[in-house]
């Protein structure tokens, strides 16, 4: 598991993705301040099922629109992988 | 400038594997679509698609002939054998050199390049077949027909992605008109459920869960499908002089690029294909009295596409029948086309316009006459056919009732 908590490394991948410093990431920003096309969300989405091994259903991503909406996406997404039982 | 027609057809599809059964199944609203068995989609996020299902290669083909072939091949070989059988055209010399063949793909040889690239970075194989590389040209297919029938007219293939077996028709039909060629086999074919390509469809999020419901307020996305759909065109006179069943005329093609996105279309560039097929088949708008839609049920496509055919006819569009038949036979990438045509032109001949299946909802923002769930009579005089593809590479057909 990396460091940090997951919105601390979800602003991590957005920071990354934007080429920008983390700082320059907030919560509420919205993919629209970001300049963020559809193609742009659909990328990012993939650097963060890379990063957190989540899949993130297709209807979940229509409701992704603000950095605040990824982390609670993700985290929810991240609780549930936790609570399956290892395969 | 010469008449050009459509005097044989031949259909491999999730809705049949030859013309006569694929038109039993969509006139009746029958579904393709299905779960996956080609892959194990276990990991994949969508777990269905619109497969060719009992069709056995080796009923068409010997096992040596089969070495040579991808699936998308002896998909568009076999339903050209059934369009040169159901035309009943007999080549001599002097025709074999006045024919083409004009193929659309837009993936080739996807399913074998898929397996031997398994093999390569997956199992460390270091030897790959011979017939490798012939077998994943996406040519494969119009050379193969070129050579079981002996034509030696112009032989070429298409890849536009969604929109090649209707450029290539397209091709095909001008180059007949112009009286280059006399006749010419033309029409489209592709196999796109390896499991490689559909990772990638997985990824772009426009693939449905559960099935294709174009124009349907509740549509989720598109459905993948695989087959092959190829015509005998010829010029009239030909066709007259030996007595042959005609379908339907060519009137016209249109084609058109948005320069404007990848994966986002634009209406103005869908509009001037339709509206170009129009201008050089010499058809009133007034005289359509069919669409057969791109209708990839994406939200982006069938806003877009009603919003086109709204720029093109106006108040008219109120009264022309709209179609996709992807609902029943999915969306088979470069064989969209020719399977489209295919139905457009079976409609048009019997009579009975193909239904668009999975309607549940009417979206304010397709305003549009859609032929809900059931197959409409009607006996149009001219009707025309959509494929606008990423990249925004648009190519529109025009056919006239004969």
């Amino acid at each position: 598991m990396a460091d940090g908590s997951v919105s601390e490394r979800v602003i991590r991948v957005f920071a990354q993705f934007k080429k920008v410093e983390p700082e320059e990431i907030r919560l509420e920003t919205t993919f629209e301040e970001l300049g963020f096309d559809s193609l742009d969300g659909l990328n990012l989405i993939f650097e963060l099922e890379e990063e957190f091994d989540v899949v993130v259903p297709d209807d979940k991503v229509q409701s992704m629109k603000s950095v605040a909406e990824v982390v609670e996406g993700i985290e929810q997404l991240v609780a549930d992988k936790e609570q399956q039982p290892a395969a | 400038m010469k008449r050009v027609v459509i005097t044989g057809i031949g259909v491999v599809s999730a809705l049949g594997n030859n013309a006569a059964d694929f038109w039993r199944a969509l006139s009746s609203g029958e579904s393709g679509i299905g779960p996956i068995t080609k892959v194990d989609p276990a990991n994949l996020r969508f777990k269905n698609a619109a497969e060719v299902r009992g069709f056995d290669p080796g009923e068409h083909f010997d096992d040596k002939s089969l070495m040579w072939l991808d699936p998308f091949a002896y998909f568009g070989i076999v339903a050209a054998r059934e369009a040169v059988a159901d035309s009943g055209i007999e080549f001599n010399d002097a025709l074999r050199g006045r024919t083409g063949v004009v193929t659309g793909s837009c993936l080739g040889g996807k399913e074998t390049e898929d397996k031997l690239y398994a093999d390569l970075y997956g199992e460390n194989k270091a030897r790959f077949p011979p017939t490798s590389i012939p077998r994943v040209m996406s040519n494969a297919v119009a050379s193969h027909v070129a050579m079981e029938h002996g034509l030696t007219g112009a032989a070429f293939t298409l890849s536009t992605a969604c929109s090649s077996a209707n450029h290539a028709i397209g091709q095909a039909f001008w180059l007949v008109r112009q009286g280059t060629l006399d006749a010419a086999i033309t029409g489209g074919s592709e196999a796109p459920l390896s499991l490689g390509h559909l990772r990638g469809w997985e990824a772009m999020r426009v693939v449905a869960q559960d099935t294709c419901r174009p124009f349907s307020k509740d549509r989720t996305g598109m459905i993948l499908g695989e087959g092959g759909a190829m015509f005998v065109i010829e010029n009239l006179e030909h066709a007259q002089a030996r007595g042959a069943k005609i379908y339907a005329e060519i009137a016209g093609f249109g084609m058109s690029a948005d320069a404007h996105h990848l994966t986002m279309p634009l209406a103005s560039g869908a509009a001037k294909a339709m509206s170009e097929a129009l201008t050089d088949g010499n058809i009133d708008p007034a005289q359509i009295g069919y669409i057969n839609a791109h209708g990839t049920a994406t939200q982006a496509n069938d806003v877009m596409e009603s919003a086109a055919i709204r720029l093109v006819f106006g108040e008219h569009a109120d009264s022309i029948p709209v179609s996709s038949t992807k609902s029943m036979h999915g969306h088979a990438l470069g064989a969209a086309g020719a399977i489209e045509a295919a139905a457009t032109v079976l409609g048009m001949h019997n009579g009975l316009l193909p239904p668009n299946i999975n309607f549940n909802e009417d979206d304010p923002e397709c305003n549009i006459n859609v032929i809900k769930n059931k197959a409409l009579p009607a006996e149009p005089e001219a009707a025309m056919s959509n494929s606008f593809a990423f990249g925004g590479l648009n190519a529109v057909l025009a056919f006239k009732r004969f």
